[in-house]
């Protein structure tokens, strides 16, 4: 809607503040900026709760750049040794804890802003799941989504490492050398990354560099391209019929309102909320038990000894449990390979899912109960392959079930969801979609 | 413009061919910046070899020192450790140390030089993590009771004999690496060289 409309210049009433605006807007399209994304961008009015957490993505992103600024003042990307025997790096992420002033609450909001991120951003993608949202026309707002997932799976591992607790070395140690496992390139690839033949001083750099400029760039720069498609086509809605179809006399959407004042109204009410839940968990719990702040991390990076059970945050563990579920080697090249592939394909495939998809209808309300049953299926393996990744391999269910058969056949399941949905959401039973929306 | 039916062919293939000239440019402008963040000559001229007294290992004992980075263990085994190794010989992956894991005058039955003396990387060889040491038998280390002793590494449950010899059906392809050492006497050694470079 933005785009295809053309907005009328402001005209001044006369006052100062009109003749500056007059002026302001014929040189820059600030009025039809307003117009087209907020004032006059209509959007469904039956959003419901699950429509908050885009919003509240962009607004965990504001927290995390703006504690990230402060943070940078401090902190210190250097592995080498100070005179009390600490790494530098680590030292001076304590020295941010202890000494500067609100450091620790900066520094809490920062940690259990990336805990955040990941929550709301999973609820988001699940959204789509719901209602469709990946199906035409909307396709590339979900790939641009999926995009915008890879980079934050990246920003965040790259952040991991700069506290250099054991935790961040240990794990970094193991992501890399990951890529040793491609054939050929692997080895020569790996050194490359860390930029030394161990993890060390040059790949704590680089992975500054990395978290604090380069990542976020792209990030911004898809996220920017994530709205103006999703404004370009406009948003999908709880009942999945499109609002466009049936215009009034103005050419706007019968069942649409415009986002500002209503939607900026109903967002903040949610960002209220989710403010309360995320101070509680900042000044209480910002450890988040062991899942938001490993345990292993408050003690200094040891290159010569690694801690008796690594596993990555909590948000990463459905697709560790994919990595580990591959031990078989394949074609002749190792199965850590293999568990590399799963792990990527596991993100990747999700870009793929508005072509899987071949239901005549978009949303859950209007589907059939195959559909209903997988999703749910699929948010339960979804939820203990990321639980067994929290777990050392050879952890057994009440001591008697062992988890790694368990979580080779969720992650067989969590692909084969995907793959044969053009089946099963083609045979599945749907009631037929309304013409206008429903509340 | 829009009404121009007829390209100009000749200016289209100028304006392709400065294009491509132009696209060889930046990709050539990619090189210093990609290679930059390849090790640096410092990183590279790190691996110095270290000097290490192992006189004061007692038998049954491992010290941990660090070489490029990495930690190099120093096992003293006493008798019964080694009695373990010909046991195992069915239980690893690589009992002749095949693969090309240790130096030539280290390939044989107890990856050493002296009988008693294993040096090795104590880096896993699936992921990097760093092993611990089970050294007792059986249960006492919460391992299986047919355990005779060895490492465990922590991060994807590979095992390890006590020459550094992986099981069986575990995630580590490879058994540990053994460095180039030597012995300068008979109660130090150099972890990094060895004669031939000597």
């Amino acid at each position: 809607m933005a785009s295809n409309t053309n907005f009328e210049k402001y005209k001044s009433d006369g006052s100062l503040q009109g003749n500056l605006l007059e002026w302001f807007d014929a040189r820059f399209p600030a009025t039809s900026m307003w117009r087209g994304h907020l004032s006059e961008y209509y959007a469904p009015k039956n959003f419901n709760f699950w429509y908050f957490f885009g919003s509240l993505a962009m607004m965990v992103l504001v927290i995390q750049i703006l504690t990230g600024i402060f943070l940078v003042m401090h902190y210190k990307p250097d592995a080498s040794v100070n005179a009390n025997g600490i790494p530098v790096a680590f030292a001076s992420v304590e020295y941010i804890m202890r000494d500067v002033p609100w450091g620790w609450l900066i520094r809490y909001m920062h940690s259990t802003g990336a805990s955040a991120f990941f929550i709301v951003v999973y609820l988001h993608m699940f959204r789509g799941m719901l209602y469709g949202s990946y199906r035409q026309p909307r396709e590339l707002i979900w790939i641009f989504g999926t995009l915008l997932f890879l980079c934050l799976m990246a920003e965040a591992f790259m952040g991991y490492l700069l506290p250099w607790g054991q935790m961040s070395f240990w794990g970094a140690q193991v992501i890399v050398n990951l890529f040793s496992a491609i054939p050929l390139i692997g080895e020569p690839l790996s050194i490359w990354i860390r930029g030394d033949f161990v993890v060390g001083d040059a790949t704590l750099n680089r992975f500054f560099s990395f978290h604090v400029i380069a990542v976020p760039l792209v990030l911004l720069g898809l996220v920017a391209a994530h709205i103006l498609a999703l404004h370009e086509v406009g948003s999908n809605n709880p009942d999945g019929v499109e609002i466009k179809k049936r215009k009034d006399v103005h050419g706007n959407p019968l069942d649409g309102i415009p986002f500002h004042p209503y939607y900026t109204v109903k967002d903040i009410v949610g960002v209220v909320v989710f403010l309360m839940v995320f101070s509680i968990i900042v000044f209480f719990a910002p450890e988040g038990g062991g899942y938001f702040l490993e345990y292993n991390n408050f003690l200094p990076a040891d290159p010569l000894k690694t801690p008796p059970h690594i596993a990555p945050v909590w948000y990463f563990t459905p697709y560790y449990s994919l990595l580990r579920a591959m031990v078989w080697p394949l074609f002749g090249i190792d199965a850590k390979f293999w568990g590399v592939v799963a792990m990527g394909a596991g993100v990747v495939i999700l870009a793929f899912l508005p072509w899987l998809d071949r239901s005549p209808v978009k949303s859950i309300r209007y589907r059939g109960p195959i559909f209903k049953t997988l999703l749910a299926l699929f948010v339960i393996a979804f939820a203990i392959l990321g639980f067994l990744g929290t777990k050392p391999p050879s952890y057994a269910f009440f001591g008697v079930i062992p988890g790694a058969p368990v979580a080779q056949v969720l992650s067989a399941f969590y692909f084969l969801y995907f793959l044969t949905m053009p089946w099963w959401s083609k045979i599945d039973k749907y009631k037929p979609e309304p013409d206008r929306v429903t509340m | 413009m829009s009404n121009e039916s007829k390209v100009d062919c000749g200016r289209r293939r100028l304006v392709v061919a400065t294009a491509a000239v132009g696209g060889v440019g930046a990709l050539a402008a990619l090189v210093p910046f990609l290679s930059s963040m390849l090790p640096s000559e410092r990183a590279k001229a790190a691996g110095a070899p270290v000097e290490v007294d192992i006189g004061s290992i007692e038998p049954g004992q491992m010290i941990t020192v660090e070489w490029r980075g990495k930690p190099v263990w120093i096992i003293n085994r006493n008798p019964s450790m080694l009695e373990t190794l010909p046991k195992l010989d069915d239980s690893v992956a690589d009992p002749k140390s095949e693969k090309n894991m240790q130096p030539a005058y280290c390939k044989n039955e107890t990856r050493s030089i002296k009988p008693e003396i294993l040096v090795a990387v104590g880096i896993c060889t699936h992921l990097g993590c760093s092993p611990s040491a089970k050294f007792k038998k059986g249960a006492d280390e919460g391992m299986d009771s047919n355990w005779l002793g060895g490492f465990l590494c922590p991060c994807h449950g590979s095992t390890f004999d006590f020459a550094g010899r992986v099981f069986k059906s575990k995630p580590a392809p490879d058994n540990l690496e053994v460095p180039p050492h030597m012995y300068l006497s008979d109660k130090r050694i150099l972890i990094g060289e060895d004669k031939k470079g000597a």
